[in-house]
């Protein structure tokens, strides 16, 4: 068996998986993505940057820090029928929030009102519909960067002049979400393929619960109601590995967002599950299944 | 023993852990650099790559 972990740099996470892998009789190569040159009209017999074809790799286990890079390196060797975790299709709706909303839609999924526009007055009808105080999120980007509750039509007008004047073509989509009372705190929780596996609570005074922004975990009991709705909402954008963030809303539970490469330095110690080794033992049961089972339609 | 390798930034020397692995983000204790191991043998030390607008989890 062959495995290569595709990373920006190690953090915490990445070295948890090494440790995870070596745990199981298994080195995979680690291949930086600023080492990556990819042949677009060649295929999968050319050299990956650790000196072996990517088609003798079983398994490419995608763990960038850098979204467009990962996500290019996940199309080409999809397209080239390599198996990856995750998916290209389930990374690129992930990475999207506006891919993300539209996925969980189809599905039925319970999720904040969001609503998009694409020029000033359409984009301030977008957030009057999703009423005050709403949230307005750049399409793309983590960590809670360039999060902004607006209160009110004011607040919305100088944050739109903002992006319009200041940001690239990315901060001129403006996604609009109803913002949500929540009591304090957010749920993470942890999709390994068709379960949850564990879940915390991200408790903190701001309405950003990030622990990118300070947020503090502690322990969530995964009930069947949690496990059911996370479940679905990880299917519904393509299924894999995942980190959903879902509030406890006046109306009930709602997933907010799902992550793709997820973070969880801060969550194994209270939840007591190993994360990092359900992680690669999910990988290793795909090699269970052909690669295509993988790969197509992923594209 | 190998030398314990000094930050790029302000000359500390900076401890890694003994389980260090190539490419492995670390903080210099003194000045607070994010600093990324590109080296085992020696220990070498770099700057690590400024956080990007598309980074993230």
């Amino acid at each position: 068996m062959r495995a290569a972990l595709l990373i920006t740099h190690v953090r915490p996470e990445e070295k948890l998986l090494l440790a995870a892998f070596g745990a199981r009789g298994i080195t995979p190569d680690v291949i930086l993505d600023r080492d990556l040159v990819f042949d677009l009209t060649a295929g999968p017999e050319q050299y990956a940057p650790s000196g072996v074809p990517w088609s003798a790799y079983d398994v490419v286990f995608e763990r960038c820090v850098s979204t467009s890079r990962g996500i290019y390196a996940l199309a080409v060797l999809n397209s080239w029928g390599i198996r990856t975790v995750n998916t290209y299709r389930t990374a690129v709706t992930c990475a999207d929030k506006l891919l993300t909303t539209l996925a969980l839609t189809r599905a039925g999924i319970p999720q904040p009102h969001a609503t998009a526009g694409f020029a000033e007055d359409s984009a301030m009808r977008a957030i009057a519909a999703v009423g005050y105080p709403a949230v307005l999120k750049p399409v793309t980007g983590s960590w809670g960067r360039l999060l902004a509750r607006v209160n009110d039509h004011d607040a919305a007008e100088a944050v739109l002049e903002h992006r319009f004047t200041l940001g690239d073509w990315t901060q001129h989509t403006i996604y609009a979400q109803q913002f949500v009372e929540k009591p304090g705190r957010d749920i993470r929780t942890f999709v390994v393929g068709n379960r949850t596996i564990c879940a915390v609570y991200r408790d903190s005074a701001h309405w950003i619960t990030n622990t990118a922004r300070g947020g503090t975990t502690s322990n969530c009991p995964v009930t069947d109601e949690l496990d059911e709705l996370c479940a679905r909402a990880a299917n519904a954008v393509g299924g894999g590995l995942l980190a959903l963030d879902v509030f406890e809303s006046p109306d009930g539970l709602v997933v907010n967002e799902i992550n793709h490469t997820m973070e969880f330095r801060n969550s194994s110690a209270p939840t007591g599950v190993d994360i990092a080794a359900a992680m690669v033992d999910y990988a290793l049961t795909l090699l269970s299944q052909p690669a295509a089972a993988n790969t197509e339609a992923t594209l | 023993m190998t030398a314990l390798p000094t930050c790029p930034t302000c000359d500390a020397v900076v401890p890694v852990p003994a389980d260090v692995v190539a490419n492995e983000l670390i903080s210099c204790p003194d000045c607070g650099s994010d600093l990324e191991v590109v080296s085992l043998n020696p220990l070498t030390l770099d700057l690590a790559p400024d956080v990007e607008e598309d980074w993230g989890e």
